[in-house]
């Protein structure tokens, strides 16, 4: 009986930063209509997964897979991953003087849909819907990308962007940081909006409130380079149960930073 | 690696507009003294006056020194080893010469009534002659005169007597003396009074002929109450020597006038290891002489082994008003030093100063400004905004901004930032599916929005492009 090949799958994964091994054999999968969550101390690499998932040139993978519907992207550069559908919401989003929002999602789009022109009017339509959804000013979208946004916009903004792209798998990489229970509550809107048949998620989280509001089915916990603990539902129900400090007494006080 | 494939796009970039039209010129004989400026003057059949004044020019200039001053490093140039007049032999009075068509069709300049551009008038100068003005008619029956230097000179002998000269004089500086010497054609427009130029103006220069120097004078004067915007273009061939381009441009408004003078300059910046090119060492000033009037200067240097120019404007009038917006690009082993002078005469006078430089490759980029109040000038005011963005790690950036504020009133505020494109700015960009050329592309377009937006639509479209193809390798 050979089994489905899963959506997404990290498989060993070692990577370095300037000679440093920081990755020591991650494994990891993800199905789409999965959501999944990622904690563990700080230091313990997921900053780093998140960034080698993308092919950030700083890391270097040594060793294993990282698998996108069976197909090894390793090799491949981060605008190629992007297309096939991964999709990185970023811990600190980098400013872009002169571009403004509505120009930089139009270029994104246009991109990653690998149509010459992806015609304006749907375009603006598409983009002023899912603005309002996730209560975004109109006078936003004239703004210059992310150069003096505030932290909550510029969470806000990965989340349009992410609702604008449609990615097949999408990482958010401590999303929930420097963000207001109100700002907290329309991340989870704009990622509720996404999760179905067609999206799975990894959300690397810091703070544990965000699972009230981002309901993982899948829970990893990653210390020191490694996975060292993984579960679907059952282990999520548990944790419901005992309690994330069953978590913190089980790998340390550091797993979960409050 | 990521830096290093952005310099490899950069040195990769191709200049397609470097070939080479093949035309019989009619050239005078290599160097320079009186008898060349005679026979040079005898070729355009120019009245005994504009002699005199180009041969006190040349003495004037026989006795200064070059300048070594600006932060450039180029060996000293051979002025007898230069050919300063060459113009393509014309077979007839009216039609003009197809080679030459095509060459200027090339460089998206069609010349000929049934595909001219519209909504823009052309002065097309090739070498030492302008071959073409379109629209001439038209802009006659509002009275703009639109024409050749050389036919301002013939035509209207009255109006070029009064204003050559006084805004940019001949002793000015080294190289307008050359060029007062040696100049051997340019635009001239005179916008009478109460005239809103109903088209763009502008002038198309194409060096060509080999060993040849391009000299050219524009100038414009805006009466009372008028207005027009001038574009200026500029290419020449790939060469493996260096050429000299030395211009002077002089602007006039009077009362109430405005003048908006915009260039796109792509001369040849020679290959990626600095060889050949073009020097571009260009005086240009604006003379805000009446009340009210404004001057503005919007550049984009994206060419030339050398660009060394200050486009200023001397605020007379009261409440007049200066502005300078400028992009320059340098990649590879180009160099540039420019900036501004913003002279502060007039009560109420205020000047805007925007400079982008974008410094890639080996290059050097120096922005050098003057701000100047003088003692009597009331309640002046400055903005200036200087920026400068680094790619990779080889180029370098300067700034030399020098003020001089010598009445109290005046209120200056002075911005500077340097930056680079960053690993993160690329990677980000990157992970939302853009190619890297495309991503540097959008940085430094976002870099330059508030120069770009200072151009006319179509104008800024090239400039765009032009940027691009600077920074692309795909295109060429």
């Amino acid at each position: 009986m050979s089994a489905k090949i899963p959506d997404f799958e990290i498989r060993n994964l070692c990577a370095s930063v300037e000679g440093k091994p920081i990755l020591q054999g991650v494994s990891l999968k993800i199905n789409k209509g999965e959501n999944h969550a990622l904690m563990g101390p700080n230091g313990s690499g997921k900053s780093t997964l998140a960034n080698v998932i993308m092919g950030h040139p700083a890391y270097e993978v040594t060793g294993g897979e990282i698998l996108y519907h069976g197909q090894n992207i390793v090799e491949m550069e981060p605008e190629e991953r992007a297309r096939l559908g991964l999709f990185l919401a970023f811990q600190y989003p980098v400013a872009i003087p002169g571009v403004t929002v509505a120009k930089f999602l139009k270029t994104a789009v246009d991109a990653v849909r690998g149509v010459k022109n992806v015609k304006p009017a749907e375009f603006m339509k598409e983009l002023r819907e899912n603005s309002e959804y996730l209560e975004v000013d109109k006078a936003f979208l004239n703004r210059f990308m992310n150069d003096g946004f505030s932290g909550g916009e510029k969470k806000r903004m990965e989340i349009l962007q992410m609702l604008m792209l449609k990615p097949g798998i999408a990482i958010m990489d401590e999303t929930d940081s420097g963000l207001d229970i109100d700002a907290l509550k329309i991340v989870s809107k704009g990622v509720n909006r996404l999760v179905g048949p067609a999206f799975g998620l990894l959300v690397i989280m810091h703070y544990e409130r965000i699972l009230n509001y981002i309901k993982p089915d899948h829970l990893h916990i990653l210390m020191q380079g490694r996975v060292v603990l993984s579960g679907g539902p059952e282990l999520v129900k548990e944790l419901e149960q005992k309690g994330y400090d069953w978590v913190r007494e089980k790998f340390g006080e550091e797993v979960l930073a409050v | 690696m990521s830096e290093q494939s952005t310099e490899q796009i950069l040195a990769d970039s191709e200049y397609k507009y470097g070939f080479v039209t093949d035309v019989e010129a009619d050239t005078i004989p290599m160097g320079l003294n009186e008898d060349i400026i005679r026979m040079l003057s005898g070729k355009k059949g120019e009245p005994e006056w504009m002699l005199e004044w180009r041969l006190k020019a040349y003495r004037w200039w026989l006795k200064m020194k070059e300048p070594r001053w600006a932060n450039l490093d180029f060996p000293p140039i051979d002025f007898q080893a230069i050919r300063y007049y060459s113009a393509p032999k014309q077979r007839s009075e009216t039609e003009i010469d197809p080679e030459l068509q095509k060459t200027f069709e090339r460089l998206g300049i069609p010349l000929h009534e049934r595909n001219r551009l519209e909504g823009v008038a052309v002065d097309a100068v090739f070498d030492s002659v302008s071959v073409a003005t379109t629209h001439k008619e038209m802009l006659k029956e509002k009275g703009v005169i639109f024409c050749s230097f050389s036919e301002a000179i013939r035509e209207h002998p009255d109006l070029v007597k009064k204003y050559m000269g006084t805004v940019v004089p001949y002793t000015d500086n080294y190289y307008a003396a050359l060029n007062a010497a040696v100049f051997s054609d340019g635009s001239f427009c005179y916008i009478p009074k109460g005239v809103r130029c109903p088209i763009e103006l502008s002038t198309y220069f194409r060096i060509n002929a080999m060993e040849t120097g391009q000299f050219e004078r524009t100038l414009i004067v805006a009466e009372d109450d008028s207005y027009v915007s001038y574009l200026e273009g500029c290419t020449a061939p790939l060469r493996d020597r260096n050429q000299l381009h030395a211009a002077v441009v002089e602007l006039i408004a009077m009362e109430n006038a405005q003048i908006k003078y915009a260039t796109v300059q792509n001369w040849y910046a020679g290959d990626k290891d600095g060889k050949g090119g073009i020097y571009n060492f260009v005086t240009k000033r604006g003379h805000c002489k009446g009340r009210n009037s404004k001057i503005s200067w919007t550049q984009v240097e994206a060419g030339s082994a050398i660009t060394w120019k200050y486009p200023g404007c001397v605020l007379e009038g009261d409440n007049s008003v200066g502005e300078f917006y400028s992009v320059a690009l340098t990649n590879n082993k180009m160099q540039a030093d420019t900036g501004t002078k913003m002279i502060h005469i007039g009560n109420n006078t205020r000047s805007t100063i925007v400079s982008k430089g974008i410094s890639a490759g080996e290059s050097n980029n120096t922005y050098r400004s003057l701000l100047q109040i003088l003692p009597d000038a009331k309640n002046c005011r400055n903005h200036t905004q200087c920026d400068s963005m680094l790619i990779g790690s080889l180029c370098k950036a300067n700034t030399f901004p020098n003020i001089e504020a010598e009445n109290g009133s005046a209120v200056l505020e002075h911005e500077a930032t340097t930056s680079r494109i960053s690993e993160e700015q690329l990677f980000y960009l990157k992970c939302r599916g853009i190619k890297e050329e495309d991503a540097v592309s959008l940085v430094v377009n976002g870099f330059c929005k508030e120069v770009l937006k200072q151009l006319p639509l179509e104008f800024a479209v090239e400039a765009i492009k032009l940027l691009e193809m600077k920074l692309d390798k795909s295109v060429g």
